[in-house]
């Protein structure tokens, strides 16, 4: 019955947001980081969220992850409030953010030991370090890993947990280059073996042309919804696709950056 | 001879390295050689003052001496033994000057004169025939230290997680541990004579106080500067509060609390002394003050030997503790 449970495609989840606006106090001066945002996002598609740097995308995710409620709007999901924090959606930052005290395998651990499923869902761990590539290194701690390691430790501790939505704050950032492009492959690849929802935060317009069903573009802070693109073409994209290249040309003026670019 | 010592000192650590396998071991003999100057001295000259244990300390110094001989040649066949003993080789040659120069400049011509200095003949007279008394007093200091220093590190810690992680605990907390914190063990005194039902409860919260704040201080220090980053992880990932407070908040502050804890352990030694003028018996701190008062200063400077090697043994079991929970800092300091 375990092993049904592993083989089985996970079950993933719808997204709404709910005209949703959201503020932070600082130092007694309110800062509005969201205004009024709705969207839609259906079981198993992949959306990437487009924009400029502290535009309030993460704040988006961290509603979505319930670590946070919003000012005014609902955020649902399958058209359940979203109000505390769940490991069917788990949000994965651009700081790999392992627990320098635990080895890889101690924290991807982590999900299973909170809820008390560690004995009967262990197996699960050698799983998912197979499917990150990091087989060899169960037993290393997070400073001995590279900056490409650690972001796929810290996916496989997302996704040992099964999450039905997978919430990327620019997950590969801070990686360099090559790496990147190689992750980015594999994060697709989990995608569809997986099959969760994928909301994806990213100011790399390549990447989410690469990667995404739909690329919805905010605004400067606070953040509105100024644009939205389906992308039909199917995977694997190539970057010199020609529509893929009209779609970023067309995207970049949107974000206001068209010259030259 | 002084180029060879000096070359001696000098290649302390290549020695070390390159010598267990050379055959005899030249630091050994060195220091057989000084520990032997140490017996001819202490046996041949005469003592201008009476210290006692004269011939005993020529037939120690005579054994190290021997040994030192025998280890010379067998050192290379001790594994790791052998080769610490090799790296404080040039401490062992030191070591015996030291005792020859003690011995000439006490007993043998008495510029350091009675009862202010005492030759280490002194202090072995004291061990051989104050021994049991000894032996009492640390068992004595045994029960007060330990029981004073873990209540003070447990409550110490649970006081400090509590003041880190809630902040109506810190509101009310905090202002008091700070006002707490810099008050000298000595000034409780008068206030613990009439909370405590015995002198001896009131020694043991003295040494608990000394040790529990700088760890409370720490560990709450710890707790507050966790990375929030680290508590949603945890919390996307499904932990309730016990879990953040046991899986994650202590555990990323624990090298702080290592912090507070050698504060303690040093604080708490510190303390033993004052807390051991609360109308006890026996006691290493007792002893110290009873053998003031009589100018007794061998005795004094015996037990003061005796405190500062458990002090030392106890700060390197800490630090062996320490590197078994925090063996996954290495690489990071």
């Amino acid at each position: 019955m375990a092993l049904a449970l592993a083989e089985a495609p996970a079950a993933s989840i719808a997204l709404d947001v709910e005209g949703v606006s959201h503020r932070y106090e600082l130092d007694g001066k309110e800062l509005k980081v969201l205004d009024n945002v709705s969207l839609t996002i259906a079981p198993g598609e992949f959306v990437a969220l487009l924009g400029p740097s502290g535009c309030g995308k993460s704040t988006l995710l961290r509603l979505a992850a319930g670590l946070e409620t919003p000012t005014t709007g609902r955020v649902l999901e399958d058209g359940r409030p979203v109000t505390a924090p769940n490991p069917d959606r788990i949000l994965v930052f651009q700081d790999a953010t392992l627990f320098p005290w635990r080895t890889v395998r101690g924290n991807i651990a982590t999900g299973l030991e909170a809820r008390g499923l560690i004995r009967e869902r262990e197996y699960r761990i050698d799983e998912v370090l197979e499917l990150v590539k990091l087989e060899g290194f169960a037993d290393f701690y997070p400073h001995q890993l590279s900056g490409g390691m650690a972001q796929r430790a810290a996916l496989a501790r997302a996704l040992v947990n099964d999450p039905k939505l997978l919430l990327l704050d620019e997950p590969f950032g801070k990686l360099d280059s090559l790496t990147r492009l190689r992750m980015q492959n594999e994060l697709l690849d989990l995608w569809k073996s997986a099959g969760f929802t994928a909301l994806l935060v990213t100011h790399d317009v390549e990447e989410a042309l690469l990667l995404a069903d739909r690329v919805i573009v905010l605004s400067d802070r606070p953040a509105a919804i100024v644009a939205e693109v389906r992308v039909d073409r199917p995977h694997p994209r190539r970057r010199d696709d020609a529509s893929l290249i009209a779609l970023r040309r067309s995207l970049l003026e949107t974000l206001g950056i068209a010259h030259d670019v | 001879m002084s180029t060879a010592v000096e070359e001696t000192f000098g290649g302390a650590g290549r020695r070390s390295l390159a010598l267990p396998f050379s055959g005899i071991w030249r630091n050994g003999l060195f220091a057989a050689g000084t520990w032997s100057l140490a017996a001819v001295l202490t046996y041949g000259l005469p003592d201008v003052i009476t210290w006692g244990a004269t011939e005993l300390f020529a037939a120690v110094t005579l054994a190290g001496a021997g040994i030192f001989l025998v280890l010379s040649v067998t050192v290379h066949r001790l594994g790791g033994v052998g080769r610490t003993l090799v790296h404080y080789g040039p401490w062992f040659i030191v070591l015996g000057l030291w005792l020859a120069a003690w011995e000439v400049l006490t007993a043998k011509l008495g510029w350091l004169p009675k009862p202010f200095f005492s030759p280490p003949q002194g202090l072995l007279h004291v061990y051989v025939t104050d021994w049991e008394r000894l032996l009492i007093c640390i068992a004595y200091t045994g029960r007060l230290w330990g029981l004073g220093f873990f209540s003070g590190i447990l409550v110490g810690f649970a006081g400090g997680v509590a003041l880190g992680w809630s902040k109506r605990f810190a509101y009310w907390g905090m202002p008091l541990l700070k006002l707490i914190g810099p008050v000298p063990a000595s000034a409780w005194i008068p206030c613990t004579f009439f909370i405590f039902p015995s002198t001896f409860h009131a020694s043991v919260f003295l040494v608990a106080l000394a040790s529990g704040i700088p760890v409370a201080i720490l560990t709450a220090a710890g707790v507050s500067q966790v990375n929030r980053s680290f508590y949603d992880v945890a919390r996307t990932l499904g932990a309730d509060n016990r879990f953040l407070v046991l899986k994650v908040a202590i555990p990323a502050s624990l090298p702080n609390v290592f912090v507070g804890l050698f504060m303690g352990l040093y604080y708490s030694f510190a303390v033993l002394v004052v807390a051991e003028m609360l109308g006890a018996k026996f006691g290493l701190g007792w002893y110290l003050q009873f053998n003031t008062a009589y100018s007794a200063y061998a005795n004094v400077y015996a037990a003061l030997i005796v405190m500062a090697l458990i002090c030392a043994g106890l700060v390197r079991l800490l630090f062996l503790v320490r590197d078994e929970l925090l063996g996954w800092q290495k690489g990071i300091l």
